[in-house]
């Protein structure tokens, strides 16, 4: 007697229609009421094909699962987790992120540069030299492989504390990129305290992607976002800057990126702020880093409250794309892209895959949040960066070696989330952050049914996520 | 499939792979008409004949024009390079098939 296994899978629905989320493909699939009714006898355990082609189309609905790899036989292993080994080689670079200074004029009180979980003492102030800068385009360059499109990020600290710098190496990043025949696009990170017009306008020129660190109106704000010395809130600093900016800098959108503390979880109201009085493009909202026993952490009540701020949000999303209009909650739309994409991740970010964070030094790092942090030196700029590094981290950080995520029906798209966060809360960059699983697990069920929305409702508003399209 | 519809770009993706594994190489097919270039003889592709000794050196085209056949209309892989994932530009050199077919190189493994 053969038996059949359901393999894993996902289902949700939106109306009358019935979809799968396959594990670990990430193919969405419409289902029929034959298949659904094989799947639905295949949930409380395996069955004989015999048990489930009673009906005269079963037998086809069942090869279509069996093909898709939706049911498997006895014996018959389930598809591995992924098909993908650690390459041979590192994959060529396509973007590097440089930590043009690592001082900052704010001492927002999480910071994990300066807050209390630094993963260092705090080095003393450093800022990024033209000649290393250029040095770092070098590296960027010679390490991209076939890449053609590259991504350069400055970051801080504040970055703009150091923007002296940033000039001269757009300049000869377009430079390189013209000799090589490629294109290099550039973002920055800012808390806003140091733009100016004419910074604004350069930006604006130079079409550079912007992206502002703030955490919403001013009580919110200022209950975190302060200066070091006398702990002054930076509101009403930088409302009018960010305002100036918005109103110079019209050819590209640009966005938020808010950090929720347990201090305020008010997702509507930051929203409608930034947005709505603000003018923001779009608004990224990231839970605090942070190791435990901080007050200002969220966790248990905190991430339900959260989670039901996003639904909400999340509401009002779909009824915006449904009158075919873009309501800019750029967390949920992250995820659809995925989800419409059908991404399926043997690694939880770019860090160390396509992506290298530079310190002010020069020394080579994980990411932005790791240069300069010495237990993570990827190499220098001046010598080139370590290849063994990069194998040893793809190898130990693949989805396949998280033995905890091995039964998760996300892993696909979190892939064990934020390595800075893991080595903050647990001291280990590849331990899975368990502490939030079930968040992630819930807040991917909802992106599936709001995706099962749209596709009932106005599919054509996907294709904004087509990445095929996009190419 | 009639059960199953693909609804995001991944699932689109296998699907077409799984109809064209299911396919077979059709061009090479008794049951399906074997395919040929559109046009063949007015696009400078003549291809796929010998000469009247069998060779190919008296052929009215150069043989080497049909070269973009066994390229994207009818890929050819052992006859070209793999431009898939190894040699996406190994035709560069070469703009126009009619002018510069000389132009296009050797690629060695």
């Amino acid at each position: 007697m053969t038996l059949v296994y359901a393999s894993e899978l996902k289902r949700f629905s939106a109306g009358e229609r019935k979809y799968a989320f396959l594990i670990p493909s990430s193919m969405v699939l419409e289902l029929d009421n034959e298949v659904r009714s094989i799947l639905d006898a295949l949930e409380d355990g395996p069955k004989p094909i015999e048990a489930l082609t009673t009906s005269p189309g079963a037998e086809g609905a069942l090869r279509e699962l069996a093909r898709v790899g939706a049911v498997h036989r006895d014996g018959a292993p389930d598809i591995p987790l992924t098909q993908l080994a650690t390459p041979p080689e590192p994959p060529p670079l396509s973007t590097i992120v440089l930590n043009v200074t690592n001082s900052c004029n704010l001492s927002c009180r999480y910071c994990y540069e300066y807050g209390e979980d630094r993963l260092e003492e705090p080095a003393p102030a450093q800022v990024m030299s033209v000649e290393t800068a250029r040095q770092s385009v070098d590296t960027l360059f010679a390490e991209s492989g076939r890449n053609d499109k590259l991504q350069i990020t400055f970051f801080g600290g504040e970055t703009l504390l150091n923007f002296k710098v940033i000039g001269p190496t757009v300049d000869y990043a377009r430079q390189r990129a013209r000799e090589e025949g490629k294109f290099v696009d550039f973002s920055l990170t800012t808390n806003a305290t140091l733009l100016t017009r004419k910074i604004s306008q350069w930006l604006a020129d130079n079409r550079i992607g912007v992206t502002v660190s703030i955490d919403g109106p001013k009580e919110i704000q200022d209950s975190m976002r302060v200066y070091g010395k006398t702990g002054m809130g930076s509101y009403d600093i930088v409302a009018p800057r960010i305002k100036e900016l918005l109103s110079i800098y019209t050819t590209r959108p640009i966005g938020a990126r808010v950090t929720l503390t347990s201090k305020v979880i008010d997702v509507p109201k930051i929203f409608h702020h930034l947005t709505e009085e603000m003018g923001f493009y779009e608004v990224g909202f990231a839970p605090v880093t942070s190791s435990t026993g901080l007050d200002y952490a969220i966790d248990g009540n905190g991430l339900d409250q959260l989670l039901e701020q996003f639904r909400a949000l999340g509401e009002r999303y779909v009824e915006a794309a449904l009158a075919g209009k873009y309501l800019g909650f750029a967390n949920l739309s992250d995820m659809l892209g995925e989800i419409h994409e059908g991404v399926a991740k043997a690694y939880p970010c770019g860090a160390g895959l396509g992506l290298l964070g530079v310190a002010p030094g020069g020394e080579i790092g994980l990411c932005h949040r790791f240069a300069g942090s010495g237990d993570h030196d990827f190499g220098h700029v001046k010598t080139g960066v370590d290849a063994s590094k990069r194998i040893e981290h793809l190898e130990r950080g693949h989805i396949d070696k998280r033995i905890d995520c091995s039964t998760c029906w996300v892993r696909s798209l979190c892939s064990g989330g934020c390595y800075h966060e893991a080595q903050v809360r647990y001291g280990d960059r590849f331990r899975p952050n368990l502490h939030y699983c079930d968040w992630i697990r819930e807040w991917t069920a909802m992106g599936l049914e709001v995706y099962a929305k749209l596709l009932d409702g106005n599919p054509e508003f996907l294709d904004r996520f087509d990445q095929r399209k996009v190419a | 499939m009639k059960h199953l519809k693909a609804r995001n770009c991944k699932a689109e993706a296998v699907m077409e792979f799984l109809e064209a594994e299911d396919g077979g190489v059709k061009a090479l097919q008794d049951d399906a008409a074997p395919h040929v270039p559109a046009g063949c003889t007015t696009i400078f592709s003549p291809g796929w004949e010998v000469d009247a000794t069998g060779g190919t050196a008296n052929l009215c085209q150069p043989m080497e024009r049909d070269l973009y056949d066994c390229y994207k209309t009818c890929f050819w892989p052992a006859q070209v390079p793999d431009y898939l994932n190894n040699n996406p530009d190994w035709h560069s050199g070469c703009a126009s098939a009619t002018q510069d077919w000389r132009k296009i190189d050797l690629i060695f493994p």
